[in-house]
């Protein structure tokens, strides 16, 4: 597998009390390996206060992000699978157990990225076994 | 006839449209209707030309009102048979 995401970027069996935690603890993987800054996390909670909870893509699904910016310092996603899900809002997908956030460099960077992430996730035998995961390494095999 | 132009909408134009883009891209090759589908954010929606614009329920629900094309609302990005009735039913009616 190719490191399109980083085994220190996934982390399994969160335990967060809302979304906002839930955001939170999927930036600070990125924010653990310099990826971005504090500030982008900040960002990325503000984007959901002021668009909704449109980051929520599918069911259980988040992917959290916010523009390209000083707070950004290399294209990276992380992936937090919680313990248990949480409610973003989302009136068709909520709970949400799996917290995807991205970063961007520029707009066109991380573009791989999000085409190797849409090819997991429309997977929905997939999907399940990153819920059911016991360990980074399967997920990462997995995707 | 002309190319359909779609844009995916998002609150960035760069994380979840460009799923949907990828996923839309994927059901309208399987469809075998020709379309350019791209990416923007919900700011540009309304001034952006496009025949048609997808987007989720959220953004969908303020952007019907002033974007002056039709709005797809797709409930699930990465549900490929949501994608290819929403399509079927819009597109092809």
């Amino acid at each position: 597998m190719t490191a399109w995401i980083k085994k220190e970027h996934v982390a399994l069996g969160i335990k967060v009390n809302n979304w906002e935690e839930a955001i939170q603890a999927s930036g600070n993987l990125l924010l653990e390996t310099g990826a971005v800054t504090e500030d982008y996390i900040e960002q990325m909670i503000a984007s959901v206060k002021e668009n909704g909870p449109y980051i929520v893509i599918g069911p259980g699904i988040a992917m959290a992000h916010a523009r390209p910016s000083e707070a950004v310092r290399e294209d990276a996603i992380s992936l937090a699978v919680l313990e248990e899900a949480v409610p973003f809002g989302s009136e068709q997908n909520d709970p949400v157990d799996l917290v995807f956030s991205f970063s961007a460099t520029g707009s066109d960077s991380h573009l791989k990225m999000i085409e190797r992430l849409s090819h997991v996730l429309i997977d929905e035998d997939k999907v399940e076994q990153l819920r059911q995961a016991k360990t980074v390494t399967a997920v990462h095999q997995l995707i | 006839m002309a190319k359909l132009k779609i844009m995916t909408v998002c609150g960035f134009g760069l994380g979840s449209s460009m799923v949907l883009k990828m996923n839309l891209d994927g059901v309208l090759k399987e469809l075998g209707i020709e379309a350019d589908v791209f990416t923007g954010d919900v700011g540009s929606a309304q001034s952006t030309p496009a025949d048609y614009i997808f987007t989720s329920k959220e953004l969908g629900e303020k952007l019907s009102e002033t974007a002056g094309k039709p709005v797809i609302i797709i409930n699930s990005f990465v549900n490929k048979a949501e994608i290819k009735e929403k399509v079927e039913a819009e597109l092809q009616a």
